[in-house]
């Protein structure tokens, strides 16, 4: 069981995927300036992800050892075909949330966190229990990036700033800042 | 897009520089960000994604007329998985220890957005000869990027470069360069002195008046 916390702990805050492991990028410049956008996408990312590990255990499984050049490219097949699937079914069950999450979910499939997740999992050659809470941690580390992102760019917007600093330059800064923050949790991968 | 009416070399230097995939359009950030603390990690990582960008940009240019429009993403998502696949064996095979340090970062090549962005806006619509040339300017391009990060982050980080020593033992590194926050800080100030430089060039072209004469030739 601890090692199964451990993973959690360590997908959220000592390898967070964007801060430390720099996946999925994309997202956290693109929409992060609103809170309430990003906590919708952070949570549309940890349900994809989940989905996402649970089909790469699945390839590994029973697929890929026969076949393990094709990999690569059956991972982002399945992935792909799985945001499509999510999105018709979200699209049928509750037409509200669709359109909440509206063009995040397609975005998603780009997304290399989730890529990353299932060649991250296949590697440290985790069982199902454990790429489960490891998809469930990255999930949580990305959505306590984008929303704590989210925050200080809501802050900057009233911020007297030098017209230099105004854009992507300034973003790139906080995040490594905040980078720079997340590193103090390394330590706990000694203590544990 | 439109297919404006570009010379071979304009192909090519577009992509070099006045629309840089990675300092002007802002694309394939995590490669930029994950993989360039050192020069050879660098190198590595630009020659793997100009060897798939090439080959599927080639790819798909020759197959335009076969693939259903539908379907197209996902075709050029196939066609690139394959030579990220090719990629990724062989430098395992060849340079086993920089294919240890890039991990998975060579497999995530295939979500690279560079690569998908111009098989959609460029390779799918032009002749194989362009869409090579096309391939070219962005691959240098960013290798460009790659290797300004990778050369700042090692002579900062380390005090190196390619693993030799540049400055001498006194020399402090700024540890922080090579972690991960250095990749942030490193990129964004790139950034800032990029926008900052074309500031003070817009400004000096606002004061400066132009000589005598040209002013009016231009409106002519």
């Amino acid at each position: 069981m601890g090692d199964l916390l451990w993973i959690l702990i360590s997908a959220m805050v000592v390898n967070n995927f964007t801060l430390t492991l720099f996946l999925g990028l994309c997202p956290f410049m693109g929409v992060s300036s609103r809170v309430a956008t990003a906590l919708r996408l952070g949570a549309a990312d940890t349900f994809v992800l989940t989905l996402a590990s649970l089909s790469a255990w699945f390839l590994n499984r029973f697929v890929l050892p026969g076949a393990p050049y094709l990999r690569l490219i059956s991972f982002i097949i399945v992935i792909a075909s799985l945001v499509q699937i999510v999105e018709m079914v979200i699209k049928k069950v509750s037409p509200t949330l669709f359109r909440e999450l509206g063009i995040y979910l397609p975005l998603i499939t780009t997304n290399c966190a989730i890529l990353g997740l299932a060649i991250f999992q296949t590697n440290r050659g985790y069982t199902l229990l454990e790429g489960l809470f490891f998809a469930v941690g990255a999930g949580a580390g990305l959505t306590l990036a984008l929303v704590l992102m989210a925050s200080i760019r809501e802050s900057t917007e009233l911020a007297d700033l030098p017209a230099v600093a105004q854009g992507i330059g300034l973003v790139l800064i906080i995040a490594g800042s905040l980078s720079l923050a997340f590193m103090g949790f390394a330590g706990l991968g000694m203590a544990g | 897009m439109t297919p404006k009416a570009t010379t071979p070399a304009q192909d090519v230097l577009r992509g070099i520089w006045r629309e840089n995939p990675v300092l002007v359009q802002l694309l394939g950030l995590c490669p930029t960000l994950a993989v360039t603390n050192s020069v050879a990690n660098s190198l590595a990582m630009s020659a793997a994604t100009f060897f798939v960008l090439l080959g599927s940009s080639v790819l798909v240019s020759s197959l335009k007329r076969l693939v259903p429009n539908e379907v197209r993403i996902s075709t050029y998502v196939l066609i690139i998985a394959t030579f990220v696949t090719v990629a990724d064996m062989a430098l395992e095979a060849l340079v086993p220890a920089i294919h240890k340090a890039l991990g998975a970062f060579v497999a995530l090549i295939v979500v690279n957005c560079i690569i998908l962005a111009r098989q959609e806006a460029f390779a799918s619509r032009h002749s194989v000869g362009r869409a090579a040339l096309d391939a070219v300017g962005t691959g240098l391009g960013f290798s460009i990027a790659m290797l300004l990060m990778g050369t700042f982050r090692e002579l900062l980080g380390n005090g190196t470069l390619l693993g030799h020593r540049i400055f001498g033992t006194a020399f402090e590194p700024w540890v922080i360069f090579a972690l991960p926050p250095g990749g942030f800080l490193m990129l964004g100030i790139i950034l800032l002195f990029l926008s900052w430089t074309a500031r003070r060039r817009a400004e000096q072209a606002k004061v400066r008046p132009w000589p005598e004469g040209v002013a009016e030739r231009k409106a002519a």
